[in-house]
């Protein structure tokens, strides 16, 4: 009888759970939408300004990066027409609303990993379908809670639509039901190399994400044309992904050091080429040489811009195309 | 709440007056973002001797475009061995991808593919890495030791040219009072964990994080030491691997191993005796969850372990816990089942009697393996069996399929089928021969496909004769085995230490900042004020919050208002 209620018990969470990740993804879908209107708008003012006189532009092009001697001998370059500082901040009633939408869905994701988690009996990460689950919601989470330290709401078309689609990829393609746990991944390190590996996953995204407005502002301001309103220069957004991705790179650091210790442990040996560590040592590699990159003169900018962008391409190649497609002793995504 | 103007998160260090600069920055390559930059190009180049090509060869590989282009190099390079098998981590993997493309893998085996990771090529690069880090790493150190014991440079003539400048309002003050001033400065500068220098008791220079190159150098140093434990330490690698059936022992010697790999440098004999008998092995399968009924929950291997001069004791080996015992580690790396087989000869004398570790081949354990006499008999039998724990019953399951399968790993219905050879099994020519294949090209077979007799078919408990009157074969049981893999490797200790400084010099190298901060009495037509700024050096985004908070602890101090 026991047995019989648990398995019931365990079918209702596992349910309930899914119910809650598919209402998230509605609500993910309507913060979408009020953030890529907001974006448009964003957008076409910048275009209005580009239009107007030429004299009532503040064009922040010419940047103190690469100048070297020079450098510190020039000002600060004038704030960025439009950009709202924190603190007297402006924001349009859609970015709002997506706001919103977002903790709203975020609150609905996590109770619903979380279910899942109390479905399993276990951590929510041992499977592709859990680690998705999970991964995004820190990715969200994140987001969230650097909105108390920056405005990022600019991010937010690419962050929900980023997680919207991998939600939407993981429940119909990579859905696995409620299994208990091989022997090879009974270990506390599930718990901590895994969840530190989605926290620098989460980091590396919204760091690319920077990267990308980055490249983009940095076109505009080379042709010109008025910095897109309320997003910063790129030279300011090249130092805040930077900070990010340094913030990343320690946790990817971290999961190196933890997945080796684990792989002594399960597998006898602490590193052994195998197709996952391989692809997380490129990862590795790759933001360590956007480091240097940052570091390194005619590198900071948009080249370094491209290598944080290659990174993060290689971190949702791991994920995606090494966990399904490469032979190795990964093999957990329960598909 | 941060705010970091550009100028503020770039680290020029010219401000600084000529000469002082020099003295104090990081000896960094020379196109690094900090370091001054080269005199104009267009200057003629003198002629070059040998020794300035190499100077100027080694500059070019200690620069950071170099260091650069080699990381992404290796990040490339690094690519194939996740394509193509590797002969380290999946050798069947190899034989199998040689087989699919003969034409390409020769190719691939010429480049050295197949094991990428010890290739010509990929050690090339990160040799050259590696070497370009330490030509980098070496004139750092010795400058970083220098600097530690340096105070800090002069204060600049303007400092309201450097970032984070703030002044207060002006006002008339004695030389007493200024004094009192800048030695206030200078206890505040201390007491913030500042390296201060008073300059005419006019200015107090300060910079702290000196960490923050510490950390930098350990978390390359580290990395070098461990390029160097893997790559030295290598020969002192001890593997071995061991099948063991429940009852059975394995003692750590070289004799008893099935396979090993030693490192160049390591010596059997140097293995401490020890020995190791299987009790018994349990595996846990789901029986409560439909959705993985029957999966894997639980490996465990319990085992008494005797060593000289010590009492015997029971251990138990899991997955995720390898026991250690004897300077070595004893990992549970497989198990599987293997059939207690006993043959006897047409008179009833038992001529092989053992337990036959047969291969898993799905995870319902429907397992291959391969049983040789070769002594007892009128002549040397083969035989290649299947056997099923749990053999698809048609009765209870309903459909079934053709080939006979397993259906559960536990032995629910256990059945063995074998084949039957006779002919030369080739085990008398002196060469090792794989104890789970027989090569069945020169061999004749007797009982099964092909040779118009039905194979056999064993229950435990049961006997039934062998073809053409040679005896008869009985399955007694079947017992659980485990495959070993027991390692010694001595540099893993080494390895995980150098590990934890990269880790902590990477967090002090990246996380704190090292900045210069000045406060400076200026006189200007009879008054008095004070001015504060400071230099990043390195990425430093809140240099210009933390010049803010210490001309506001400074000024109010002194009972001054900052100067919007």
């Amino acid at each position: 009888m026991i047995e019989v209620h648990e398995a019931v018990t365990q079918a209702t969470l596992v349910t309930d759970s899914l119910v809650s990740i598919y209402s998230a993804m509605f609500v993910y879908a309507l913060a979408f939408i009020f953030f890529t209107y907001d974006l448009a708008k964003r957008m076409s003012q910048a275009k209005q300004l580009s239009a107007a006189p030429a004299d009532a532009l503040v064009v922040s092009g010419k940047s103190a990066r690469g100048a070297g001697k020079t450098a510190v001998l020039d000002r600060p370059s004038p704030p960025p027409v439009g950009f709202d500082e924190p603190g007297k901040t402006r924001r349009s009633v859609a970015a709002r609303l997506g706001m919103i939408f977002t903790v709203m869905a975020w609150l609905l994701h996590v109770g619903g990993t979380v279910l899942r988690g109390v479905a399993a009996g276990r951590v929510p990460w041992a499977n592709m379908f859990e680690f998705t689950l999970t991964a995004t919601a820190i990715i969200i989470g994140v987001f969230l809670v650097m909105q108390f330290w920056q405005d990022l709401q600019f991010l937010g078309a690419y962050v929900t639509g980023f997680v919207l689609v991998f939600l939407g990829v993981a429940t119909t393609n990579f859905y696995v039901d409620v299994v208990p746990l091989p022997p090879a991944l009974q270990s506390y390190w599930l718990v901590i190399h895994v969840f530190v590996a989605s926290l620098g996953t989460g980091f590396y995204g919204l760091g690319a994400a920077l990267s990308v407005v980055q490249l983009v502002q940095a076109r505009r301001e080379a042709r010109g044309l008025v910095a897109i309103r309320a997003v910063p220069t790129a030279e300011r957004l090249e130092s805040l992904a930077y900070r990010l991705i340094v913030v990343g790179f320690v946790f990817w650091t971290f999961t190196l050091i933890a997945g080796s210790i684990w792989a002594e442990h399960a597998w006898g040996r602490y590193w052994g080429w195998d197709t996952k560590e391989v692809w997380t040592f490129i990862v590795w590699v790759i933001f360590a040489g956007y480091i240097h990159a940052r570091a390194t003169r005619g590198w900071r900018g948009s080249r370094s811009a491209i290598l944080s962008i290659i990174g993060f391409s290689a971190v949702l190649f791991n994920f995606t195309i090494v966990n399904l497609y490469f032979h190795g002793l990964h093999s957990y995504s329960g598909l | 709440m941060a705010s970091d103007k550009p100028s503020s998160s770039s680290g020029n260090t010219d401000a600084t007056q000529p000469g002082e600069s020099l003295q104090t920055d990081p000896r960094r390559p020379s196109d690094h973002f900090d370091a001054p930059e080269a005199p104009d190009a267009d200057i003629t180049q003198p002629r070059l001797n040998f020794v300035g090509y190499l100077r100027f060869f080694w500059r070019q590989l200690t620069s950071m475009r170099t260091a650069l282009f080699l990381l992404l190099l290796v990040a490339f390079a690094a690519v194939p061995g996740s394509l193509v098998p590797q002969q380290t981590s999946d050798p069947n993997g190899v034989i199998q991808y040689k087989a699919d493309n003969p034409g390409w893998s020769k190719v691939l085996d010429f480049l050295g593919v197949f094991n990428t990771y010890s290739s010509v090529w990929f050690s090339a690069i990160y040799i050259l890495l590696f070497i370009s880090l330490i030509g980098c790493i070496i004139p750092r150190t010795m400058h970083h030791v220098r600097a530690l014991r340096t105070q800090p440079p002069k204060t600049p003539a303007r400092l309201d040219r450097l970032p984070g400048f703030l002044r207060t309002t002006a006002v008339e003050w004695g030389d007493d009072d200024v004094a009192g001033g800048v030695s206030a400065a200078r206890d505040l500068l201390r007491s913030s964990g500042y390296r201060v220098r008073v300059f005419d008791g006019q200015s107090a220079s300060a910079e702290r994080g000196y960490l923050r190159e510490t950390g930098n150098l350990v978390f390359h140093i580290a990395l070098v030491g461990i390029l160097l434990t893997v790559g030295l330490g290598g020969g002192f690698i001890w593997t071995g691997q061991k099948v063991v059936p429940v009852g059975q022992s394995f003692a750590n010697t070289l004799s008893d191993y099935d396979s090993v790999s030693p490192g160049r440098w390591f010596s059997p004999d140097s293995l401490q005796p020890y020995k190791l008998t299987l009790t018994n092995f349990v595996p846990v399968y789901e029986r409560k969850n439909l959705n993985a009924y029957g999966d894997v929950i639980d490996y465990t291997a319990y085992v008494r372990a005797s060593q000289p001069g010590q009492k015997t004791v029971n251990e138990t080996i899991k997955v995720n816990s390898p026991l250690r015992i004897g300077g070595t580690d004893v990992y549970l790396l497989s198990n599987g089942l293997a059939p207690v087989i006993t043959v006897r000869n047409p008179a009833g004398k038992v001529v092989y009697t053992q337990p036959v570790p047969f291969l898993p081949q799905d995870a319902n354990l429907t397992s291959e393996g391969v049983i040789k006499v070769p002594d007892g008999l009128a002549k040397q039998i083969g035989m290649v069996g299947f056997f099923y724990p749990t053999e698809c019953d048609t009765s209870k399951t309903g459909n079934c399929g053709i080939a006979p399968v397993s259906v559960d790993p536990a032995l629910f219905n256990p059945v063995l089928t074998l084949q039957v050879y006779t002919g030369d099994l080739g085990l008398n020519t002196g060469q090792p021969v794989n104890a789970y294949a027989l090569n069945t090209d020169k061999l004749k077979i007797i009982a099964g496909r092909g040779s118009g007799k039905p194979g056999l078919t064993l229950r435990p408990g049961q006997t039934v004769k062998l073809p053409d009157g040679l005896g008869t074969i009985e399955l007694n049981k079947v017992v659980r085995y485990v495959g070993l893999d027991i390692h010694h490797d001595p540099t893993q200790l080494w390895v995980l230490s150098f590990a934890i400084l990269v880790f902590l010099g990477l967090i002090t190298g990246l996380f704190i900042p090292r900045r210069r901060v000045w406060i400076k009495a200026v006189r200007r037509a009879g008054k008095v004020h004070f001015e504060y700024a400071g230099l990043a050096r390195g990425e430093d985004p809140r240099l210009d919050e933390a010049v803010a908070e210490i001309a506001r602890k400074h000024s109010q101090l002194l009972g001054l208002s900052m100067k919007p």
